[in-house]
C-alpha cells in the first residue's frame, strides 16, 4: 500500500472511532493515546477497523510502533 | 417515567416505540427517554396491550408519572402481574391503569379451532397468522405462544414478519434496511440492533463501529445475498479505504452543547450530594501485574484483533469477583442503612468524548467469562458514547470502577456514586522497578485505589477488598 492510501485508511479509521477529531488540524506526530485521547478500547477498535478495511492485522507486540498517527501510516504503508 | 438513576428527577419522552393496540411483553422496549445524562431505552414493566399513550413526544415529566396505559388481557387479570415500575410511582398511578377493564379489540368467543389463550390469540393476530390453522402442542391441544412463533417462523417468504426487537425495527427503518434481509443472531434468530448495525455497516462499506463486533474467534455472521452491495463478512475489503467518515463529523450543534452542559450539571449535583453525605475513606495498593499481563499477551498473540483482551477486562473481572468476598463494598446505602447486594452489577465509568461521563453497569460481572465480559465492555462503552444505554444499565450498578489510568494518570481516587458505597480506581498499567527477595526487576504494575463509605466499612475491610483483587490478578487464567 502506498503512503497516500495508508493515510486515507488511517484517517477513515480514526474518523470512525473518534468522529470528533478534526484530522485536518492534527499534526501527524500526534500520539493516539495522549493527544487524541483514545483509550485502550478505542485503540482496539481502531486496530480492528484498520484490519477490516485493509487486511493489515497489527499484532500487539507492534503497538509501540503505531502509537502516533505518523507511525500508524508508516506501518500500514510498509505492511499493507 | 421510571427512575433511570439515583439522581434522576424528570425525563423527557423523545420517542414511542409502540403505539396503542400493540402487544407488549415485559421487558420489551417501549419508549426512548432523554435524561440529563443520556438517552435511554425504557422497557415495559408489564405484559398486555397498549391502550393509551399518556405522555406526548417532547414532554418532560417527573419520575413516577405514568407514561402509558397497558391493559392486561382478560386471562391475566387477577393473576399476579409484573411488579410496579421500580420508580417512585405513586401507588394510585401504578395500580390504576393496570386495573382498567380490558378493552382489547378482539374477536369474541373461541368457538372454532383449538383452544387458545387470549394473549396468544392476540399475538397471533398481531403477527398475522390464523390461530385456527395452528396445531397446538399445549394442554388439550391448546395453541401456545411457542406454537404461534413457530408458525410465524415457518411461514414461507412472508414479508416483514421478522422476529426483532422494536428498537432493531426502528433502527432498520431509520437506516433504510430491509429487516427480512438481515441475518438475525438473537434468540430464535431474532434480528438484534447489532445485526441491523452490521448490515448497515456492510451496506455502506463503512468500517464497523460500535457493538457489532463479532464474538471472539468467530467469523462475522454472513450477510444474506440481497441488494446489499458490499456485504463484507470479515473478508478483506475491496481495494481502497472504507467510505469516508466525513458524514459523521461536524461542528457540535447547540443541542450537543446543551447536552454536555446538562450532563455537567447532573454530575455536579450528584457528586456534591456524594461528598456532602458520604464519609469517604481512601486506600491504595500497587499491584504486581507481571503474571496477568504476560498471560494476556500470550493469549492475545493467538487471536485476531476482534478477540483480544485489554488489561481493563482483567481488572474489572477481579474487582467484581473480589466484591463477592467483601460484600461491604457492594450494595446501596439508603434511609434504611446499608443493603448489600447479592449480585455484582459492576458500573464502569465511561468518559464521553464530548465531555462528561456516565457509569452504566455490566450486569452480574462476577459470573461472566472473561471473553464475554470483554465483549460486553466494548459494547457498553460504544453504546454509552453513542448515547444509547438501557434503563437497567443506568439504574443498577452496585459498585463502580473508574479506569482513568487508561489515559495516563498513575492513580485515581473516585467519588462514590450514591447510593453506592464504594468506588474502585485503576491507574495506568505501566512497567516499573520492582524489588523482591533482595532483587530488583522491571514489572508491569497498576495502582488500585478504593474510595469507600465509612458508614458501611472501615479501612480493614476495604484493605481486604484490595488485597483480594490483587490475589485474583495473580492467577489470571482463573479469572
Amino acid at each position: 500500500m502506498n503512503e497516500h492510501d495508508a493515510r486515507a485508511a488511517v484517517h477513515a479509521a480514526i474518523g470512525a472511532v473518534a468522529p470528533d477529531v478534526d484530522l485536518d488540524a492534527v499534526n501527524e506526530d500526534a500520539r493516539l493515546r495522549q493527544d487524541l485521547e483514545l483509550d485502550s478500547l478505542d485503540f482496539l477498535r481502531l486496530v480492528e477497523t484498520i484490519d477490516t478495511a485493509t487486511g493489515v492485522d497489527i499484532p500487539e507486540r507492534d503497538y509501540p510502533a503505531v502509537a502516533t498517527v505518523k507511525g500508524l501510516i508508516g506501518y500500514l504503508a510498509a505492511h499493507g | 417515567m421510571p427512575s433511570l438513576g439515583a439522581d434522576m428527577e424528570h425525563g423527557k419522552l423523545v420517542e414511542w416505540l409502540v403505539k396503542p393496540g400493540d402487544y407488549v411483553r415485559r421487558g420489551d422496549l417501549v419508549a426512548v427517554v432523554d435524561t440529563d445524562k443520556t438517552v435511554m431505552d425504557v422497557e415495559s414493566f408489564q405484559e398486555g396491550v397498549v391502550a393509551d399513550l399518556l405522555v406526548g413526544i417532547g414532554e418532560t415529566v417527573p419520575v413516577g408519572t405514568p407514561l402509558a396505559v397497558i391493559t392486561q388481557t382478560p386471562a391475566e387479570v387477577g393473576a399476579p402481574v409484573g411488579e410496579a415500575p421500580p420508580a417512585r410511582a405513586p401507588a394510585k398511578a401504578a395500580a390504576g391503569p393496570a386495573q382498567v377493564p380490558a378493552q382489547v379489540p378482539e374477536a369474541p368467543g373461541p368457538s372454532q379451532g383449538p383452544p387458545i389463550a387470549p394473549p396468544v390469540r392476540h399475538l397471533a393476530h398481531r403477527l398475522g397468522v390464523d390461530p385456527g390453522r395452528i396445531r397446538g402442542t399445549g394442554k388439550d391441544g391448546a395453541v401456545t405462544r411457542a406454537d404461534v412463533e413457530h408458525a410465524v417462523a415457518a411461514r414461507p417468504g412472508t414479508a416483514g414478519r421478522v422476529r426483532s426487537s422494536p428498537l432493531a425495527r426502528r433502527l432498520a427503518a431509520e437506516l433504510g434496511i430491509e429487516l427480512s434481509a438481515v441475518a438475525g443472531t438473537g434468540p430464535d434468530g431474532a434480528v438484534t440492533v447489532a445485526d441491523v448495525q452490521r448490515a448497515a455497516a456492510g451496506e455502506g462499506g463503512a468500517p464497523a463501529r460500535g457493538p457489532e463486533m463479532p464474538a471472539p474467534g468467530l467469523p462475522s455472521p454472513e450477510l444474506p445475498l440481497t441488494e446489499l452491495p458490499l456485504a463484507e463478512s470479515g473478508a478483506p475489503a475491496p481495494e481502497g479505504p472504507p467510505a469516508p467518515a466525513a458524514a459523521i463529523k461536524g461542528k457540535p450543534s447547540s443541542e450537543a452543547r446543551e447536552r454536555v452542559a446538562s450532563l455537567r450539571r447532573a454530575i455536579g449535583a450528584l457528586m456534591t450530594r456524594s461528598k456532602q453525605t458520604i464519609p469517604h475513606y481512601y486506600l491504595s495498593t500497587t499491584m504486581d501485574l507481571r503474571t496477568a499481563v504476560g498471560w494476556m499477551q500470550a493469549v492475545n498473540a493467538h487471536r485476531p484483533v476482534a478477540g483480544r483482551l485489554v488489561p481493563s477486562a482483567l481488572l474489572l473481572k477481579a474487582a467484581a469477583l473480589a466484591a463477592r468476598d467483601v460484600p461491604e463494598v457492594n450494595g446501596f446505602y439508603d434511609d434504611g442503612g446499608f443493603r448489600p447486594s447479592a449480585a455484582v452489577h459492576l458500573g464502569v465509568a465511561v468518559a464521553l468524548r464530548q465531555g462528561g461521563l456516565v457509569a452504566p453497569a455490566i450486569h452480574d460481572a462476577d459470573t461472566l467469562d472473561l471473553d464475554v465480559l470483554m465483549e460486553q465492555l466494548r459494547d457498553l462503552v460504544s453504546r454509552a458514547r453513542a448515547g444509547r444505554l438501557q434503563r437497567a444499565e443506568m439504574a443498577d450498578p452496585t459498585l463502580t470502577v473508574t479506569n482513568l489510568g487508561d489515559l495516563g494518570v498513575d492513580s485515581v481516587y473516585g467519588v462514590i456514586y450514591p447510593p453506592q458505597v464504594a468506588m474502585v480506581g485503576f491507574g495506568r498499567v505501566m512497567e516499573q522497578p520492582w524489588a523482591q527477595n533482595g532483587l530488583l526487576g522491571v514489572r508491569h504494575a497498576v495502582i488500585a485505589t478504593l474510595s469507600a463509605d465509612h458508614r458501611v466499612s472501615d479501612g480493614l475491610r476495604g484493605g481486604r477488598y484490595l488485597a483480594r483483587i490483587n490475589e485474583l490478578l495473580q492467577e489470571p487464567e482463573h479469572l
